[in-house]
């Protein structure tokens, strides 16, 4: 076992196991985010977060899911540094193979997506749990953190806007292969349940990217 | 037809290479790729130049040798064949063709372009075989053998070690050769007796000797003139799980 995760095969697993992991925190995450547009009111929202920042079982899993990130990044660029090193001298003409075509570019994908991440994080969750600041609004008799609002300040501001969605498309390219791919690495190969696989894989990149692209959406151009 | 090669020299190993641009003409339709290489060099030869260096043997796809990167592609524009079964009628009159070697770490060229492909070699000596007792070989029946898995077994088998998987992958990796090679006797019960072994035997080789990780990109088995299967890749990580938890 001493040598299972630092195999090519290993790594990949670990990889594919912590994508496919972040593949469900990601439609929690939209879960939560749609109450915004979905309701009038910012309550079910700014009580959704703040259960998400408060109950101890979620914030165990905040540590393991920053772990997963911190895991699938590292072992991505360890990943991908070992395949640029296994060819030095490349080729002077190359052929655009019938080849998925998405999984070429899964690093290029991710640098924009670790980009996102950090100003994501600076947005909204360092603003929330470090820099203080963040309005309060009171719901109930009981005051709760009007997180609500800050998205909606944010999405006020056009660039903003085009950030997010520039960046949630590039997300629907990473996830169209990796999705499909992380079963593949699983060693889960079916005559009828691979094609159901992949056809899932591109149901979720595209209902989780077009949920994600509603929000700022409906913010920006609604009232 | 006519055609201008531009061919990767190199004199050996420790040098640098380079393309040199060549003229051939005169070639026959019907002529292969490597008879259309045996013109140029015929011609190189009597103007007293160094003729191009190309593996090459049984010249009817099955030894694996000819391994040339063929604008773009490896053993050139054409489905399930190699370089030697490449005939001149898939290329226009008058074609630019880039020749190049495989180019992968594992794999450094020795000459022009030929590569040195002992790694894959390495790789069989750490379990691309099944430990028997010598003595009679057994009836055929002898060991019942599930046709479907004797079909896929021998579809694995099919592999000729060419290496153009590792050519066309991004990554330059051995997965699907390790994996054809891996699977042929993972799924026949002679070769289950050392399959966790094998299995974590090959992959570790073939990571020492350098090849890249599979991204399930799919470009090896495009370009695999045997037409090794993916399947075979998802095979392999299942087996290497099994052995790892065990």
């Amino acid at each position: 076992m001493t040598n299972f995760f630092t195999s090519s095969i290993g790594k990949k697993i670990l990889m594919a196991g912590l994508g496919l992991f972040l593949i469900v925190f990601l439609l929690v995450h939209l879960g939560i985010n749609l109450l915004l547009i979905i309701f009038e009111s910012r309550d079910p929202f700014n009580i959704a977060a703040h259960f998400m920042g408060t109950n101890v079982l979620i914030k165990i899993f905040e540590l393991v899911l920053f772990g997963g990130f911190l895991l699938h990044i590292t072992y991505g660029l360890i990943v991908q540094m070992q395949n640029w090193i296994a060819r030095p001298v490349s080729y002077a003409k190359t052929h655009p193979s019938q080849t998925s075509f998405f999984s070429k570019y899964m690093i290029h994908t991710a640098v924009i997506i670790g980009i996102f991440l950090v100003i994501h994080l600076f947005d909204f969750y360092l603003q929330a749990k470090i820099f203080g600041g963040v309005p309060e609004v009171v719901i109930d008799g009981k005051t709760y953190h009007d997180l609500g609002l800050l998205v909606f300040e944010k999405f006020k501001i056009g660039w903003v806007v085009i950030f997010y969605i520039f960046t949630f498309i590039f997300l629907g390219f990473h996830l169209l292969h990796g999705f499909q791919s992380a079963f593949q690495t699983f060693g889960l190969d079916h005559r009828t349940l691979t094609p159901v696989i992949k056809a899932s894989g591109v149901i979720y990149s595209v209902v989780v990217v077009a949920g994600f692209i509603l929000i700022p959406l409906v913010i920006y151009f609604g009232n | 037809m006519d055609f201008t090669l531009k061919i990767w020299r190199q004199k050996n190993s420790g040098e640098k290479g380079k393309f040199v641009n060549y003229k051939v003409g005169n070639v026959s339709s019907d002529s292969s790729f490597l008879e259309m290489l045996d013109v140029l060099n015929e011609e190189l030869i009597l103007k007293n130049e160094e003729p191009v260096a190309f593996d090459h043997d049984c010249r009817e796809g099955i030894c694996g040798c000819c391994s040339l990167y063929i604008n773009g592609r490896p053993h050139g524009p054409d489905e399930l064949i190699t370089v030697c079964q490449l005939h001149m009628r898939k290329f226009k009159d008058g074609d630019s063709i880039v020749i190049e070697p495989w180019r992968a770490r594992p794999f450094p060229v020795i000459k022009d372009l030929i590569v040195d492909r002992t790694a894959f070699d390495k790789i069989l000596m750490e379990g691309g075989f099944v430990s028997v007792n010598t003595g009679n070989a057994p009836d055929a029946h002898a060991v019942p053998v599930p046709k479907q898995n004797a079909d896929l077994a021998f579809d694995a088998a099919a592999c000729i070690g060419c290496g153009a998987c590792v050519a066309a992958c991004k990554n330059a990796s051995a997965m699907l050769f390790v994996s054809a090679k891996v699977s042929q006797f993972a799924l026949l019960p002679q070769g289950r007796v050392e399959a966790k072994e094998r299995v974590r035997a090959m992959v570790a080789k073939m990571d020492e000797l350098g090849f890249g990780s599979c991204s399930n990109t799919g470009a090896c088995e495009a370009e695999c003139p045997k037409g090794i299967s993916l399947t075979n890749i998802a095979r392999i990580n299942r087996e290497f799980i099994k052995a790892g938890s065990a």
